[in-house]
């Protein structure tokens, strides 16, 4: 339990009477998945370390819907967002940030026609905003010189046209950014959007997560960046199948740049 | 006997346009079988008519590829600006005169030589669009979807286009008075000197029929449209005039369901945030199994589209071999269109039931669960085709009317229901990343 890291919930807050600077929306993958789960900390440590004053709903999160819309049930994702937007209205809630580019996409363009708007931040939109307004400091540390790949989320890319935010960040580590022959608004799927993660893939002759990662590969370098839970382990299991010598690591942005800074 | 030329070129001018308008009138027909849209035009017309003039007059997203786009370009402008040419042609034909504009003599010759270039241009670059179809063979031109017809299609339409250009050509070389005036003649100045020895009653008989056959060929041509993916030339305005404004990654929220959702958290004693609207007319179905339960745009979007599989070739699902592909919906959408429009005209106006609807009879299920819904398509689209929208249509049909998704997504939702993710984790241990 020593690394337990301080997290308070929206109700500690309310209970004593405040309201944080921003909720931060873990999503289902940041609390259940265990790779999923290293990015959540990864963030948290990031805004423990220049004190941003932030809270998490804990038991009183939900699913966004996201993967139940995809799939066509509407019904579904509407009692979600219903239910979600009656607690997060409860506490008055303003802004948030999510680490995941599914529940961004939802909550920032489909919950404000239900009665949920907010200022909704993926969350490296927060760092970079963080950054400009002067509270994080981003230095190379390990990544100073070392050549990195950045795989573009389609919720956050295409869908909601931030190619920007990441790359800076980035940027910022000093770390010489590869694209890859399909970047940006031309970048590949991972393969697990529209719920295909949560089923296999139809019959074909490759699976979409190895095409992406063949992608990677061809870059050459050490490191792919992405800022999506669910792209992250499509392009892991794509790294592992692929076995190569040279090994591939897949991490978030907020892991990146927590590690740089030896958080 | 001297007028039956024009009296001719009347009828044939008249009737060719006539057909042609009781054609869009069916278009706009089938198109309005698709239900309502929620838009409000007059709100950002602005930014609606910047989006058609950036996109399907200036052709912005044609150039993404660089090769195709800027071919493209010429052919397209090449179009258009011959058209201007058009103008004079029917004057000629309805009135008897000969190259009436022509007493603007030097202008005269500058627009007739821009023609002329822009003809050779259009020729050379469709004769690139034909190898790149039928030599190269490129992938995108050659899935299952593309046999038969919109193989024919693409080709004809090529053809066309080489032998509109060939008899301008030609019919501006034996015109002996405008090779006379030697202004304009820039390209076919060259191929005169081929004709040279002609008489000068061989001559005119010859310019005579180059004039028809091209004057003809166009109006054929026009309405071969309908018939044909050609038809973008038109519907791409309208289409990326109406094309969404909102982020791609935004997919409507049926308000129907929201009534329902409402009614349902009251009964249990929620407090639901928004209020129960009881002007929303019941409907009867959720989603889409046919063309008739798909949006007006949508319908529209499936006639402009010309099949050039720039989002099928960008498809995740499609590039690793899964039968998805975006232009298939777009085609199955448009055939299944105009099977439901002709069963309505051979039935006096009614839509008499043929057991047929487009899920299943012309796009199977597989292909509807094999999406990733990344927006690939709808990002690669010159036109701003939205493939993707039917296919989540389709799959609302298939989860609340079916209730047939694939077992392993039904699984997905029940952990939602129950425990408000999608793997069977307890909400109650929500925290426990932080242990």
């Amino acid at each position: 339990m020593s690394d337990k890291l301080k997290v308070n919930t929206m109700s500690d807050y309310f209970a004593e009477g405040k309201t944080p600077e921003v909720l931060f929306w873990v999503g289902c993958a940041g609390s259940f998945d265990d790779r999923a789960k290293k990015i959540t900390k990864a963030f948290v440590k990031i805004l423990n370390s220049i004190n941003v004053d932030f809270a998490v709903l804990g038991q009183e999160e939900s699913c966004s819907g996201d993967p139940a819309k995809r799939a066509g049930n509407e019904f579904l994702f509407q009692m979600q967002a219903i239910s979600n937007i009656e607690v997060l209205n409860s506490y008055d809630v303003k802004t948030i940030v999510t680490t995941c580019p599914h529940c961004f996409n939802t909550i920032r363009n489909e919950y404000p026609s239900l009665g949920g708007n907010y200022k909704v931040y993926h969350h490296t939109q927060f760092l970079k905003k963080l950054l400009n307004d002067g509270r994080l400091k981003i230095k190379g540390g390990s990544y100073k010189g070392k050549r990195i790949t950045y795989h573009d989320p389609c919720y956050l890319g295409r869908a909601n046209n931030e190619y920007e935010a990441p790359r800076e960040l980035i940027a910022k580590l000093e770390a010489e950014l590869i694209e890859m022959k399909r970047c940006k608004s031309n970048g590949l799927c991972c393969g697990a959007g529209g719920a295909q993660m949560f089923k296999d893939a139809e019959k074909g002759n490759k699976e979409v997560n190895i095409e992406r990662t063949e992608d990677v590969k061809e870059t050459n370098t050490e490191v792919v960046a992405t800022g999506c839970p669910f792209c992250n382990t499509m392009l892991t299991d794509g790294a592992k199948t692929i076995e190569e010598e040279r090994k591939i690591s897949v991490m978030d942005i907020s892991e990146l740049i927590a590690k740089a800074q030896d958080l | 006997m001297s007028f039956l030329p024009n009296i001719i070129f009347f009828i044939v001018l008249t009737t060719s346009i006539g057909y042609f308008i009781s054609n869009v009138i069916k278009l706009r027909r089938n198109i309005n079988l698709g239900i309502d849209l929620d838009i409000d035009v007059s709100k950002d017309s602005k930014k609606r008519w910047a989006n058609m003039a950036k996109i399907a007059l200036g052709q912005s997203k044609m150039v993404r590829r660089p090769i195709s786009g800027a071919l493209h370009v010429i052919v397209y402008i090449g179009f258009i600006i011959i058209n201007i040419e058009l103008l004079e042609i029917v004057i000629d034909g309805l009135f008897g005169t000969h190259r009436i504009f022509s007493f603007m003599g030097g202008f005269y010759g500058f627009l007739i030589g821009t023609f002329e270039i822009f003809a050779i241009l259009v020729l050379v670059s469709v004769s690139i669009f034909w190898i790149r179809r039928n030599i190269i063979k490129l992938k995108r031109f050659y899935e299952d979807s593309m046999k038969g017809w919109p193989k024919l299609d693409a080709d004809l339409i090529l053809y066309f286009e080489i032998i509109l250009m060939s008899l301008f050509l030609l019919m501006n070389t034996t015109d002996a008075s405008f090779q006379q005036m030697n202004t304009g003649n820039i390209v076919s100045g060259y191929i005169y000197p081929f004709f040279e020895n002609y008489s000068a009653n061989t001559l005119h008989l010859l310019e005579r029929s180059f004039w028809w056959m091209h004057i003809v060929g166009i109006l054929i041509f026009l309405n071969y449209l309908y018939f044909s993916k050609h038809l973008h030339i038109l519907l791409a305005f309208p289409n990326t005039f109406y094309a969404s404004l909102e982020e791609k990654g935004k997919m409507s929220n049926l308000k129907s369901v929201t009534n329902e959702v409402n009614l349902m958290l009251n009964e249990m004693g929620s407090n639901p945030t928004e209020t129960i609207d009881d002007n929303i007319n019941e409907v009867a179905k959720f989603g889409a199994s046919d063309v008739s339960d798909l949006n007006w745009l949508q319908l529209l979007n499936s006639y402009s589209c010309t099949e050039c599989g720039r989002c099928t070739s960008v498809c995740p699902a499609n590039i690793t071999g899964k039968k998805l592909s975006p232009r298939k919906i777009m085609m199955m959408t448009r055939d299944r269109l105009e099977e439901v429009g002709k069963n309505i005209d051979s039935n006096k106006g009614v839509l008499v039931d043929d057991g047929k609807k487009l899920i299943d009879d012309y796009i199977t299920r597989e292909e509807i669960w094999a999406c990733t819904s990344c927006n690939a398509c709808v990002e690669e689209c010159p036109i701003s085709i939205d493939p993707m929208s039917i296919i989540l249509e389709m799959r609302r049909y298939l989860v609340m009317e079916e209730a047939s998704a694939p077992s392993e997504l039904n699984n997905m939702m029940s952990n939602i229901e129950n425990n408000g993710a999608p793997w069977p984790y307890n909400q109650m241990d929500r925290l426990n990343w932080n242990d």
